[in-house]
Parts: structure tokens; C-alpha cells; sequence
């Protein structure tokens, strides 16, 4: 008997007419992915994208080279060096990030004393030769002037966990 | 069209060629454009089933994709692996697209409305389309890879299968209509099923051939579930891997020529043609280049549904369909329909 019901299963294609009834469900029905480009997702406070160093208000720069995100990078993509500056405070003259080599594992943000480094909302920085992704000083300060509100919203809002 | 060129002052012997060019590219032009939109419809409706959005970008609803991929395809360099045959390796992709043009001579669009009015336009089809394998086996075999190589191997094994069994499914309707030239056999259809529907599939003796023939037009194009040639986890992209720019995009569009071939002779041997669909007087105010393009694109649509639904058959199953399940049930259905055809129509 269930050999005469597999015959008759397969000469129908029974299977097939069950699994195309499905699909066709399927072809009806909304959208599972967004819009890209034209529409995107929301994003947590938390979000780990694209490098910036940020500027006390005063145009200050906030890093004081001490070299804790350099030390905990696990990629090893971050090269700090530093001199003391005219007016005798230490700053870095050379800070940079290979963003090749960067994991985006966020420690460099958690390492940072003074919230210098951080990893802003960001992740749309593609570029279309290598080197663009070596990010230098003058690269993340222009990133950090041009994200600061968003950085500094999220950096707000995360702060109660913190 | 020979008459309207001899009235303008040609001898017969111009007109007639300058006629016959004139409908070579007025099949040959909209089918190029055809195919552009056909890929594009191909990816929505996958996209569709799989609950994406496909191509959305380029142009209104992304209607310009494919041209951007020609354009782009066309601006690439040609590049020939240095280790290739490249005289054939050039000479493939050329033959697998003139090949898939071909064909489209003896498809009549309309009642009478055919570039060569054959009579045995059905053997004319099944001549050029075992043609098409050698495209596929030459770009394989020069292509000197392991890759395409598998591909060709596997292709040339599987088109050469299921065109016997196509072979023995054709012959059913042929005694049917009693004709090899396509048009007498859509003039067949006519109130062929329960006396008023225009389809030969309406017919007990005949659905099954029609579903036998839709699974190996499957087969022949090489499209899911039988893209063993072009299995993307195994073997790259088959027989096109080292092709690039426009020896590439020729196979493209000579692949989806013959998907929309194979779809267009589902619709004029089994379900009508250029027929509508009903044999029902006003129906046939509507020209039947209308109803033809109608079936058409139903099968497309059946062709994207198949392949967004199922997955990709083994090489064995592939072959164990092919000669010993299609072969013996074409086989016997030759017998009986020859058999009911000697009872009923010829005692």
C-alpha cells in the first residue's frame, strides 16, 4: 500500500505541487529586507563603526598620548607617538589607525581615559583604494569635528550603563 | 514583406533578401531586449519568493539593470587564459548565441506570421537545439580548466539525455496534429480540449507529455534544479568561468534566448500558441502575438517559480530521471497515443 502511495506521490509530483504552493505564498507576501540605501535601521548608542578623535569644546584636542588604546589594540592597528608640545603638554604627533587591520572590538573606546578615541554611528566609509583606509590623525580629528553630535548623543545616552 | 520591397522597383531575388533580413532583425532585435528584461524579471521574482527586494535601483523599479550590467560587461577587457585553445575558446560563446537565435526562425508569431514557413520546423528545432551543446562542450574543453572542464562533461551527458526524451515527447504531438511544421500544429489546437479550449494539454492522452516536456525543457536549459553545468558551489560558474566581458555576457543572453525559446515552444506545442486561450469568437480580436507573449511569459514565470522552489538535483538523480523514468514513460506514450490515434482516428 505505501508503495502504491510513494508511486502515486512521485508520478503526480505531489511534492513539487506542495512546495510551489508555498513559494507562491511566499512570493506574495511583504518584504523581509529594508529598503538599503533609501532606508535604514535603526542603531544602538552602542554601535561600533567608523574611528573618530573628538575635541574638547574649546577646539582642545582630547588625547594626551598615553597610549593605553595602542597597548590594548588587539589587532595592533593603532601607532601612537608623542612629544611634549610647546606649552609643555603632552600630545601625540602621529596617531594612526590602519582601519584594514581594526576588528572593531571597541576596546580602544573603553581603554580611553579621556573618551578621545571612540568609535562613532558610522559605517558607511568605503573607499575604493587601500591606502584611503589608512586613517591618520589629521583623518580621525576631521571625523571626529564631523560626527561630534552623534558621538556625543550616543556617548549620552549609553553613559547611565557605563 | 517580399511583395512590398518588389513594389518598390527591386527584382524578386533582392526583395526577398532584403525582406528576410528585415524579419531576421525584427525578431532578432526585440528578443535582445526581451532577454534584457527577462533577466531582470528573472531576478525580481527569485528576489520575490526569497522575501527580498531585488534589483530596485536602476531606472523606475531597477527596470534598467540589465543594461547597466551590459554596459558594465561591455566595458570589461576580454581576457584569454594563456593556456586556453583560443580559437575555440573564442568561437564558443558565439556559437551558443547565433545557436539560440537560430531557432527562432520557425516559431510563428501569428497565424502565418513565420520567418521560414518549414514544414518540418519541429525537426529544425531539435536539430539546432542539440547544436547548442557544442557551445557549451568547445568553451569548456578550450577553456584548459579543471572547472569548466566538469561542466562541459557534465552538460554535453545531460542535454544529450533529455533531448532523446524531448525527441519521443514531440513525436507524440506531432502525430496529434499530424504535422512537423509548427503553425499546422497550433491550427491543431484548435477547440482541441473539451471542444471550445484552444490547448492540447487540455487532452488526458497529452497533459502528462506536457508536463514531462516542461521538466525537460528544464533540463535542456540547464536551469534549477538541473544547473549542474553552472552549480555555483561546485563548480564556480561551469563552463563560463574563465570567460569575462562580452564572451560572457554572449552566453548570458544566449542562455536566456534559449530559456525564452523553451518557454515559447511550451506554449505553442501544448497550450495553444498564438491561439487564445478559449475558442470563443471575440477572444480572437486580440492578436494572437498577444496571446502568444501572454503563454510566454507564464512559462518564464514557471521557469523563476521552479528554480526560487527547488533545490539542485545530484548528477545521478539527474541521470537516473532522465533514462529511466522520462525515457520508458515517453517511450510508451508514443505507443499508446499511436495506438488510440490507429483505433480512433484511422480504422
Amino acid at each position: 500500500m505505501s508503495y502504491v502511495a510513494h508511486l502515486v506521490k512521485s508520478f503526480t509530483l505531489w511534492e513539487f505541487v506542495k512546495a510551489h504552493a508555498l513559494t507562491l505564498k511566499y512570493f506574495f507576501k511583504p518584504k523581509a529586507t529594508i529598503n538599503y540605501p533609501f532606508e535604514k535601521n535603526p542603531l544602538s548608542p552602542r554601535f561600533r563603526g567608523e574611528h573618530a578623535l573628538r575635541r574638547y569644546p574649546n577646539g582642545e584636542e582630547r588625547c594626551i598620548a598615553c597610549k593605553l588604546c595602542e597597548a590594548i589594540c588587539p589587532a595592533q592597528a593603532i601607532t601612537i607617538e608623542a612629544e611634549p608640545r610647546d606649552d609643555g603638554s603632552r600630545r601625540t604627533t602621529r596617531y594612526d589607525i590602519d582601519m584594514t587591520k581594526c576588528i572593531y572590538c571597541g576596546f580602544c573606546q573603553e581603554a580611553c581615559p579621556v573618551d578621545a578615541i571612540v568609535e562613532g554611528p558610522n559605517f558607511e566609509f568605503a573607499t575604493e583604494t587601500r591606502e584611503e583606509l589608512l586613517y591618520d590623525k589629521a583623518k580621525l580629528l576631521a571625523n571626529g569635528d564631523k560626527w561630534e553630535r552623534a558621538i556625543a548623543a550616543n556617548l549620552a545616552a549609553d553613559a547611565p550603563y557605563r | 514583406m517580399t511583395e512590398f520591397f518588389q513594389s518598390l522597383g527591386m527584382s524578386y531575388e533582392w526583395a526577398w533578401g532584403v525582406a528576410t533580413i528585415c524579419g531576421i532583425l525584427l525578431i532578432a532585435l526585440p528578443l535582445m531586449l526581451a532577454v534584457a528584461m527577462i533577466i531582470y524579471a528573472d531576478r525580481k521574482i527569485w528576489a520575490a519568493i526569497a522575501l527580498r527586494r531585488g534589483p530596485n535601483v536602476v531606472g523606475p523599479f531597477g527596470l534598467l539593470q540589465s543594461f547597466a550590467d551590459g554596459l558594465k560587461v561591455f566595458l570589461q577587457e576580454t581576457i584569454i587564459p594563456s593556456s586556453a585553445n583560443r580559437g575555440l575558446f573564442l568561437i564558443a560563446p558565439i556559437i551558443t548565441f547565433t545557436v539560440a537565435l537560430m531557432a527562432w526562425a520557425v516559431i510563428p508569431f501569428n497565424s502565418g506570421a513565420v520567418l521560414a514557413d518549414i514544414n518540418v520546423g519541429l525537426l529544425y528545432i531539435l536539430a539546432i537545439s542539440s547544436l547548442g551543446v557544442y557551445g557549451v562542450i568547445l568553451s569548456g574543453w578550450s577553456s584548459n580548466s579543471k572547472y569548466p572542464f566538469f561542466s562541459a562533461l557534465r552538460a554535453s551527458a545531460q542535454m544529450i539525455s533529455y533531448e532523446v526524451s524531448i525527441g519521443f515527447i514531440l513525436i507524440g504531438v506531432v502525430l496529434w496534429a499530424d504535422s512537423f511544421n509548427l503553425n499546422e500544429i497550433v491550427k491543431a489546437q484548435q477547440g482541441h480540449g473539451l471542444g471550445f479550449v484552444n490547448a492540447f494539454g487540455f487532452n488526458l492522452l497529452l497533459f502528462p507529455l506536457a508536463v514531462m516536456f516542461l521538466i525537460s525543457a528544464l533540463a535542456e536549459t540547464a536551469r534549477a534544479p538541473f544547473d549542474l553545468t553552472e552549480a555555483e558551489s561546485e563548480l564556480v560558474a561551469g563552463y563560463q568561468t574563465e570567460y569575462s566581458s562580452m564572451s560572457f555576457a554572449l552566453f548570458w543572453l544566449g542562455e536566456y534566448a534559449n530559456v525564452l525559446l523553451m518557454c515559447t515552444l511550451n506554449a505553442v506545442l501544448f497550450w495553444g500558441g498564438w491561439l487564445p486561450p478559449v475558442d470563443w469568437a471575440p477572444l480572437y480580436a486580440v492578436p494572437g502575438i498577444i496571446w502568444l507573449f501572454a503563454k510566454i511569459l507564464f512559462f518564464f514565470f514557471v521557469f523563476s517559480w521552479v528554480k526560487a522552489t527547488v533545490p539542485r538535483y545530484r548528477y545521478d538523480q539527474l541521470m537516473r530521471l532522465g533514462w529511466k523514468i522520462f525515457l520508458p514513460i515517453s517511450l510508451f506514450w508514443v505507443f499508446l497515443i499511436s495506438g488510440y490515434l490507429m483505433l480512433t482516428r484511422y480504422s
